[in-house]
């Protein structure tokens, strides 16, 4: 069997073959498009190494068949950047040390950038916490994740002033 | 949110050494931007995916594998079973020391725990294999399992942990107890509890001929070369693994386990590249676990609050089949001062995966139900729990009366009462609420680790251009190992730490050591200090013999290697660059090497430990029992600071596993089958961001001259001990009901008053 689906990744139109309609996006970026820095945790939804940004919007990705997505944009942490400039909350996570062994940070980093963009944190670190519990980190590193994302938040939200204006 | 730590934003201060700044993590970038590369995601050319079947029985053996149905499937190339299972060349069943443990590598048809590895099924992509392992279809002859202390086997051990004493007696405990005015004695359980690290196990293995490289988070690489080399009866150095960064490992990324054998085993039968990663579920059995314990304290007290006697006992789950008993009663040996002191420990076989070390292993088990425990005795003699720890406390080790290589633990406890507000807690319990009604509560304390040193090797080359390669195989499961250990060898080479190229994470470097026990930093660093000092002795050799350099003559004087120079040591101005002495002596670099170890000389005449204190807020809802941990304050003195930035990191991760232990942690067992009931990451209660009260960690400085040559000791572990005592007792201290199980539950409380009411 195959079925072949188009899908934006990190900006690149990409035409993918799949081989098996039981891959899941996480299995298609880690095992055959070469992406490998979305991090497996438990593949049932419930950790949130594997987040990425789907047409904007959070997602685990090991909960999403690869052949339901035909057409759709998918960033992930190796499209964050630009070039050798980080994106804000990747600049902050080093700034307020909000990792340790690293496996969890791509899932919380895109989690931080899209609840960014959704407009959701606001200052509040309460609701940064709430929002945020999605992604578990067993190094703990979680104060620093924080306060990483409330900083990024004013820096993303000045930028879009200034862009604005 | 404290000021120390919003001052974290702001420009590092220097201290004026490389060691002691707080620098942001040189592998900082590429774990942000998805480039650190964890084994699992290393694809080798006509790379297999392996899945282990594992045992849905907890005791019995397997009749049947549905073979045929599974090959049948397409993608499918082989299946290892009992049946078909290659030869290996080190029986599973018997261990290799130091840190070996009994494996399973489809040995027999037996089933010895849930989750055992019973198939390997192999195929062209990990859909195909994971169906694979599905179809097998298991028929099994199951035996009654034995999960809990009405069926298992007790029995008696010399050994505790790795080679610790199971039995320890200062002074006569019945002497102890009759002379006391209270005695306090209660009974305690903590439950089994599963490291998941993020990063499940998981193993590249690629063979070239008898040569085999193996992808595989490590934090033990020597050792592990050595026993994968006896595994598959090849020279150890043609082991080559490569761990450059570990997805977590909490002790439990130290041990060969059977899915990783026969992973590599798979890849050398079929002649191509073979990754296996472990589900979340296949986690909890053969890759280790803490123990399951049941603990008795009794606590005897003089009329002035003065411990005359201190007896902890320790029951400790282990497997059917091997061995590892948490030392949770020994932590009851270094803290409180006491005439009478007796730990002692017994093991109980159950239907389990053997237990390992997880991160503090027997000090957080048995720190907290002493600490509990001291907080009944302080309750007893009505004093506040931390005037009583005080009053108790040990100036010497007990026991022993050996000095303490250093112990800042008095400035501990003032400092963070000081930070906590300690002072004007009132003694009785339930006597405090919030805005909101909430019930609140105040606990504290004692953390305690002791200092392991493992013995170490490091290479330090001073280049031309006057930059320097360090070489040390150690492993960074997230301490900040990277960083840490640059520091210290910029430091020694006297160089800033971006003048320094680090190497790590791969065997073939000289030997880092292990990374557990806390005791990375100190043991790795010293073998980098030792190399860095090697290679400046060498660089100065050259220059003083040399009649052109200013230094020359200046060899009994001794220089000093400061900013890339050495100066004289006598006279500061007389210096010159390590470029200029290089070229002329039209040298490419100078290699300084380093084995290091612990002077044993020292370690026999000093106590060597970490100390610490942690005050602890919670709030209770008083019709719910919900429980919340609101607020958390620690003081460690643990040596030398080499970068705070980080160390804070590692006290708040395990004050955080300390509010876990206390409040989430615990395997559930079902007791008709032996399965553990929530072995993923939605049931198994992991804390998540909304979990984590407001952290606070204060270092408290501390010059230790014995520990080891740069005075590290270990910030890995400690911040969990304490930690659980601390917020056990707030609950106390909130509701007035004594929970003694781990984790405290809603309903331990609200059938806890309402028994107090009747």
């Amino acid at each position: 069997m195959s079925l072949s689906i188009s899908l934006t990744i990190n900006g690149q139109a990409r035409t993918v073959v799949l081989d098996d309609p039981r891959v899941t996006l996480l299995d298609l970026l880690r095992e055959r498009l070469g992406l490998p820095g979305t991090k497996k945790g438990c593949d049932r939804g419930q950790c949130g190494a594997c987040t990425v940004l789907v047409d904007g919007r959070r997602i685990n990705s090991c909960l999403a068949l690869a052949a339901s997505l035909d057409g759709a944009e998918v960033t992930t942490i190796e499209g964050l950047a630009e070039g050798e400039t980080l994106h804000p909350v990747q600049a902050a996570f080093i700034e307020h040390d909000g990792f340790q062994c690293g496996y969890c940070t791509p899932g919380q980093i895109m989690s931080a950038v899209g609840l960014i963009k959704e407009g959701h944190a606001e200052g509040d670190p309460e609701r940064i916490r709430e929002l945020m519990s999605g992604n578990i980190c067993r190094c703990g590193a979680y104060q620093g994740i924080t306060e990483a994302i409330l900083e990024a938040q004013k820096v993303v939200t000045e930028g879009n002033r200034r862009d604005a204006a | 949110m404290s000021p120390e730590i919003a001052s974290r934003t702001t420009q590092p201060r220097r201290h004026g050494s490389n060691s002691g700044q707080p620098l942001t993590r040189r592998d900082g970038v590429l774990k942000v931007t998805g480039r650190a590369t964890y084994a699992a995601d290393n694809h080798p050319e006509g790379m297999l995916y392996a899945v282990t079947a594992i045992s849905r029985i907890a005791r019995g053996r397997v009749t049947a594998l549905d073979v045929t149905a599974a090959k049948a499937h397409p993608g499918v190339v082989e299946i290892l079973t009992p049946a078909n299972r290659p030869p290996l060349s080190h029986d599973p069943e018997e261990k290799m020391l130091p840190f070996g443990f009994r494996v399973e590598v489809l040995q027999n048809d037996g089933v010895r725990y849930v989750g055992q590895p019973i198939a390997l099924v192999i195929a062209e992509t990990l859909e195909a294999a994971t169906e694979g392992a599905a179809l097998l279809n298991p028929q099994y002859e199951v035996a009654d399992a034995r999960t809990n202390l009405s069926n298992g086997d007790r029995f008696d051990t010399a050994s505790v942990g790795i080679g610790m004493p199971a039995r320890t007696a200062h002074g006569d405990i019945a002497v102890g107890l009759a002379a006391a005015t209270h005695v306090i004695e209660a009974d305690y359980v903590t439950p089994a509890q599963y490291h998941n690290a993020m990063e499940p196990h998981a193993v590249v293995a690629e063979w070239d001929g008898d040569r085999v490289t193996l992808d595989m988070p490590n934090q033990a690489m020597a050792l592990s070369c050595a026993s994968y080399a006896a595994y598959f009866g090849i020279p150890a150095e043609n082991v080559l693994i490569r761990s450059p960064f570990l997805g977590g490992g909490f002790g439990s990324k130290a041990i060969l386990n059977g899915p990783q054998i026969l992973a590599i085993l798979a890849a050398r039968l079929l002649k191509r590249p073979v990754k296996l990663a472990l589900t979340r579920a296949q986690m909890y059995g053969p890759v280790g676990h803490r123990g399951h314990t049941w603990q008795k304290l009794r606590i005897g007290t003089d009329s002035n609050g003065r411990l005359t006697a201190l007896h902890h006992h320790a029951l400790c789950a282990t497997s059917s089949f091997d061995e590892f008993l948490e030392a949770a009663a020994n932590a009851s040996l270094p803290l409180y001062e006491s005439p009478a002191i007796l730990v002692e420990h017994e093991g109980l076989r159950l239907d389990t995966g053997t237990p390992g070390p997880m991160r503090a292993p027997g000090e957080a088990s048995g720190s907290a139900t002493l600490e509990v425990a001291m907080d009944e005795a302080a309750v007893a003699c009505g004093m506040d729990p931390l005037e009583f720890r005080l009053a108790n406390y040990a100036e010497t080790e007990p026991g022993t009366g050996r000095p303490f290589s250093s112990k800042a633990l008095r400035e501990c406890y003032s400092e963070g009462a000081k930070r906590f507000g300690w002072a004007g807690r009132p003694i009785e319990p339930r006597q405090m609420r919030d805005e909101n009604g909430f019930l609140v509560g105040w606990g504290m304390g004692t953390a305690v680790f002791h200092c392991p040193h493992f013995p170490a090797e490091a290479r330090a080359t001073l280049r031309a251009d006057g930059t320097a390669l360090v070489e040390t195989a150690g492993a960074d499961m997230g301490q900040g190992a990277w960083t840490a250990l640059a520091q210290i060898a910029a430091e020694a080479l006297g160089l800033d730490p971006d003048q320094v190229e680090f190497h790590s994470g791969v065997s073939s470097l000289p030997d880092g050591g292990i990374a557990g026990g806390s005791g990375h930093t100190a043991s790795a660093g010293l073998a980098l200090n030792n190399a860095g000092e090697d290679a400046i002795a060498k660089l100065a050799a050259l220059a003083t013999a040399d009649p052109a350099s200013p230094l020359f003559g200046a060899g009994n004087i001794g220089v000093v290697a400061r900013s890339g120079r050495l100066h004289r040591l006598d006279d500061d101005g007389r210096s010159e660059s390590y470029v200029e002495i290089l070229a002329r002596a039209g040298q490419a670099e100078v290699i300084g090497t380093a084995k290091a170890a612990r002077d044993q000389e020292a370690a026999a005449a000093h106590a060597m430990f970490s100390h610490g204190a942690v005050f602890a807020e919670v709030k209770v809802d008083p019709d719910l029992g919900q429980i919340r941990a609101t607020r958390l304050v620690g003081a460690f003195a643990a040596g030398r600071v080499i970068n705070p930035r980080l160390v804070r990191s590692q006290y708040f991760g395990g004050m955080i596993w300390g509010a876990s232990f206390a409040l989430h942690e615990e395997a559930i067992t079902d007791h008709r089958t032996g399965r553990i009931m929530n072995a993923d990451l939605a049931e198994y209660h992991i804390p998540v961001n909304a979990d984590v009260p407001s952290l606070d960690a204060i270092l408290i400085e501390e010059n230790d001259p014995y520990v080891n040559p740069l005075g590290i000791k270990g910030v890995g572990e400690i911040g969990i001990t304490g930690t659980v005592g601390a917020v056990a007792n707030a609950v106390w201290h909130a509701t007035g009901v004594r929970v003694r199980r781990f984790p405290i539950r809603i309903e331990d409380l609200i059938i806890g008053w309402d028994t107090s009411r009747k």
